[in-house]
């Protein structure tokens, strides 16, 4: 097994897991745009914001992040209808295409670093959307556009201390306000 | 004869695109009943003579594989086949529920050719 995984490795599996998921479920083929990788904070957001938590030896955190339009898009596209709003059905829908992404991503990662747990996604919805990393652990960024909407997908993730309580699935909190 | 089909995922949006691959797929089907979770769907179980179920492994309150160890259990519904419709690819979830008894499972992201042919073998 491998100890870790550089940006550029994580970048790569974002997008190949993206593309699958968006390309089966959606039929909608992703544009990438440049990705990065963030040492700080992002500025804050707004819109719909996804977040799926990483658990096992290696623990962080996944998101979705999109425009309210974003969302909506793309759970029409899932669902094949059209939404007029961010409702209960879009909020689903971001839902199970972070739980799907980030279920791949999860796969292509225990490849190299040993089994892993995914938490039940959590969906955000709002303005003025802050996501911290506790411990100021790096995000790798992956950005997209499908069909002129703007999506990144974030990832965060390291090694757990062997004195980290095992059950702490997050490392990183959605900070509203 | 027709086969009256249980979907169980805590997703509503999975729960109408399986739904709707049903509708489409060529296999006789009777009625599509839904649950969110494990327990929901034990319950329906009681009230709907169901022949095939497909189930999500992640659920809350009880998830795919305590359903299917309960399912098991029961001597009127241990033969009703299960098929795992899941993100988790070849992981040791998938191993326990194919142990437990499971039909088989199709990973998430799926298309419906992938649905309507791991039904074929089972209705």
């Amino acid at each position: 097994m491998r100890t870790e995984i550089t940006s550029v490795q994580a970048t790569e599996i974002l997008r190949r897991a993206t593309h699958d998921v968006f390309e089966t479920m959606l039929g909608v083929t992703p544009e990438e745009r440049a990705g990065r990788q963030e040492n700080s904070p992002p500025d804050p957001a707004e819109g719909v914001l996804a977040l799926i938590g990483i658990a096992g030896d290696w623990v962080g955190t996944g998101t979705i992040s999109g425009s309210a339009g974003a969302a909506r898009f793309l759970a029409g596209k899932f669902l094949m209808q059209e939404f007029a709003e961010v409702d209960e059905e879009v909020v689903d829908a971001i839902g199970e295409l972070s739980n799907m992404v980030f279920g791949n991503v999860k796969t292509m990662l225990e490849e190299q670093l040993g089994p892993m747990g995914l938490s039940i996604p959590t969906v955000i919805c709002g303005c003025n959307l802050t996501t911290r990393s506790v411990g100021n652990h790096a995000w790798t960024v992956a950005a997209f556009e499908v069909e002129g909407h703007r999506l990144e997908l974030r990832i965060c993730f390291r090694r757990r201390e062997r004195s980290s309580t095992p059950d702490r699935l997050a490392a990183s909190l959605p900070v509203l306000g | 004869m027709p086969v009256d089909v249980l979907i169980v995922d805590d997703s509503a949006a999975i729960r109408k695109i399986l739904h709707r691959v049903l509708l489409q797929a060529e296999v006789p089907l009777g009625k599509v009943v839904e649950a969110a979770d494990g327990r929901e769907a034990l319950r329906k179980l009681q009230e709907e003579k169901i022949g095939l179920i497909l189930s999500d492994i992640n659920m809350p309150n009880m998830d795919g594989l305590q359903l299917l160890s309960a399912l098991k259990a029961q001597a009127d519904l241990k033969a009703v086949p299960v098929v795992m419709v899941t993100t988790e690819g070849s992981s040791s979830k998938v191993m326990e529920a194919v142990a437990l008894g499971a039909a088989g499972y199709v990973k998430k992201p799926f298309t419906a050719d992938q649905i309507k042919e791991k039904l074929t073998g089972l209705i």
